[in-house]
């Protein structure tokens, strides 16, 4: 057999928020080049799940691999140090430092500083709002503007897995938009992407494939296109009769 | 793009200027030379150089604490503590090598203060790595008065209590050059006679002292520790998600920034011959916050005029007083060391409300806390637009 290895495999993890168990055995992979969207009810675990594959929260059992690779239990820098990004919920960036400093510092682990200039100016090219706004102190930003920051400092460190957490959450539908684009655009490139959304439809739109989580488990799978004609998909999560 | 191009273009607003300011450090170390040496030669004046000394240690001790409160965003209010390591740690040390190393006994003793500082530093950064704000403040107070009560409880047999060290008739050794400048250095000026004292070769250590530690510092603030430090103060989460490793990070702030005062501690042991536990209590802590505060957090400038001022404007009133150049009663001076305390009150509730990013403060914090002034920059419409969302409020979260 020579299947592909897959990017990130995980396998049964179980995570706990103190007595509460969050996540009750959940298992997903995600393969080169794909997008994988993870949707759910508020609560459901998604978070949960992007945070034990991150190492924010460690797994009570089971195992997350990255090509192979165990990477539960580790320490989030060490996690990410492996090329394993996230942009955390709620986008989280240094409000005050500059544009350019967040990007640099998206860059903290990386060796490579002579490709420094050219990351930047992809990043610029892929969101020229920010290039405008290179010198201008994070806080300041608007909301879409703040998530594109987000995305552009995580793409600094060249991740192999870019994990994308609700990177629509509050945002004007224009921006929404402008992120989905953006999304696509880099999965194009090869970006292997695991995405988490509440925008059900959207998130399933430009996904490869697509797990549903309810209460800590996964309850449907099934590529993007199957899932948003599942009914109860659409009853649950598109707002559908 | 490297940060030192960056730092460089933020700084190209001021090259205009550049050929004034230098002539104005080359003007200020001229001062800073020959000020002590004028006061040593006035008749009458040389308490200032005194002053000076312990202003200066103060100085050191405050740079110390800026690296863990203005850098890293890491509140420590136990801080004597280190200060305290250092001192005793130094004098015991000393007094067991005196006979050998002579006058280098305190410049040996250096290390040993600056070690037990900096491993003090790790002793209580460990439990507290969890810990931030409030909760580590509180943390680190209870520090730095376990250290200061097992210091007057005689540790081990080895602090001598509160009577302090070195015991009895014991003397600490001068070091180099102490005895030989002083009696061989001495001339007459039209201010009056000039002797080299131990004051002003004190001075001169501490003087060499804190140009190493502000060359150092600079150092570190553009370093990748710098960095780090920065985005972990600004966000932990998001610090860790780039690579920082946050516990490592605050290790570093807390032995580094204990190191300064654990060689603030030597040296302060050795001007002043003495240690007891009477120097190490909470109030100094409070003291060396309020100068980072004030002076400005992170700013280095700022920390030595805040040092200056908190610590120097005191001291020189009632120098002045005690020396007879300004004639004060008994009770007026007490009164200036009691209202002290309401005066730096005051001055700090002033300055939090008007000018909360202290009298010099680093370019980063000034852009910190007047944010109003960079909105200006922002071509309006698009910066209001979605002031409301979560994005705004969520990175106060954590």
């Amino acid at each position: 057999m020579t299947t592909p290895q897959p990017v990130l495999s995980v396998e049964g993890i179980h995570s706990f928020y103190g007595r509460i168990e969050a996540l009750k055995g959940i298992s997903l992979h995600v393969d080169e080049g794909e997008i994988v969207t993870l949707i759910g009810a508020n609560g459901a675990g998604k978070s949960t799940t992007i945070n034990t594959i991150s190492g924010l929260v460690t797994p009570k059992m089971g195992s997350v691999k990255l090509f192979g690779e165990t990477i539960s239990g580790l320490r989030v820098n060490i996690v990410a140090s492996k090329g394993v990004v996230q942009v955390p919920e709620g986008r989280r960036i240094f409000s005050r430092m500059t544009v350019l400093e967040n990007l640099e510092m998206g860059a903290y682990l990386r060796k490579d500083k002579a490709e420094f200039a050219g990351d930047i100016k992809r990043v610029f090219e892929l969101f020229p709002r920010l290039a405008e706004r290179r010198s201008q102190k994070g806080g300041t930003l608007s909301g879409g503007e703040q998530q594109m920051l987000a995305m552009g400092r995580a793409l600094m460190a060249k991740p192999r897995l870019l994990m994308l957490d609700e990177p629509s959450m509050g945002l004007a539908p224009v921006v929404v938009d402008l992120i989905f684009e953006t999304i696509e655009r880099l999965n194009s490139e090869g970006m292997t992407i695991l995405l988490i959304e509440q925008n059900a439809a959207k998130a399933l739109t430009v996904a490869n494939r697509g797990y549903v989580l309810e209460v800590g488990k996964v309850v449907l799978e099934g590529s993007g296109r199957e899932l948003l004609t599942n009914e109860r998909v659409r009853k649950a999560y598109l707002g559908e009769e | 793009m490297e940060w030192a191009t960056i730092s460089r273009r933020a700084t190209q607003g001021v090259g205009g200027i550049f050929a004034n300011k230098r002539v104005l450090h080359a003007g200020l170390a001229v001062l800073i030379i020959l000020i002590p040496l004028i006061f040593q030669a006035a008749t009458g004046l040389g308490f200032l150089v005194r002053i000076l000394v312990i202003v200066g240690i103060w100085i050191l001790l405050a740079l110390g604490l800026n690296i863990v409160v203005g850098y890293a965003g890491l509140l420590d209010l136990g801080y004597v503590a280190f200060y305290a390591m250092g001192a005793y740690a130094g004098v015991l040390l000393g007094q067991a090598t005196a006979d050998v190393l002579g006058g280098a006994t305190y410049y040996v003793m250096l290390i040993p203060g600056a070690v037990a500082g900096a491993v003090t530093g790790l002793v209580l950064g460990f439990p507290v790595l969890r810990l931030r704000g409030d909760y580590l403040a509180i943390v680190t107070l209870g520090f730095g008065e376990i250290v200061r009560i097992s210091l007057s409880n005689n540790i081990l047999g080895l602090t001598n209590g509160a009577a302090g060290l070195p015991r009895g008739v014991e003397v600490m050794a001068a070091p180099f050059g102490m005895r030989w400048l002083q009696a061989n250095v001495r001339f007459d000026t039209p201010l009056g006679d000039f002797v080299f004292s131990p004051n002003l070769y004190w001075y001169f250590v501490v003087l060499a002292l804190i140009v190493i530690s502000v060359v150092v510092i600079n150092r570190l603030d553009d370093s990748r520790l710098g960095r780090a430090w920065a985005a972990m103060r600004e966000n932990e989460v998001a610090a860790a998600a780039c690579g920082v490793n946050i516990r490592t990070q605050k290790l570093w702030a807390f032995s580094i920034g204990a190191l300064s005062g654990g060689v603030a501690g030597v040296t302060f042991a050795n001007v002043q011959q003495f240690v007891s536990p009477e120097s190490f209590i909470f109030m100094e802590s409070v003291f060396v916050v309020c100068i980072v505060v004030l002076g400005g957090m992170g700013s280095i400038p700022g920390v030595i005029v805040g040092a200056l001022v908190i610590r120097g404007i005191p001291d020189l009133i009632q120098g002045l007083a005690v020396a007879g150049v300004v004639k004060l009663s008994g009770t007026t001076l007490s009164s200036i060391t009691n209202y002290r305390f309401l005066v730096f009150g005051l001055l700090m509730v002033i300055m939090m409300a008007f000018r909360p990013e202290g009298m010099i403060p680093s370019k980063r914090r000034a852009r910190e806390l007047h944010p109003d002034d960079d909105v200006l920059l922002v071509d309006g419409s698009q910066a209001l637009e979605e002031v409301d969302d979560a994005g705004r409020t969520s990175d106060h979260g954590s």
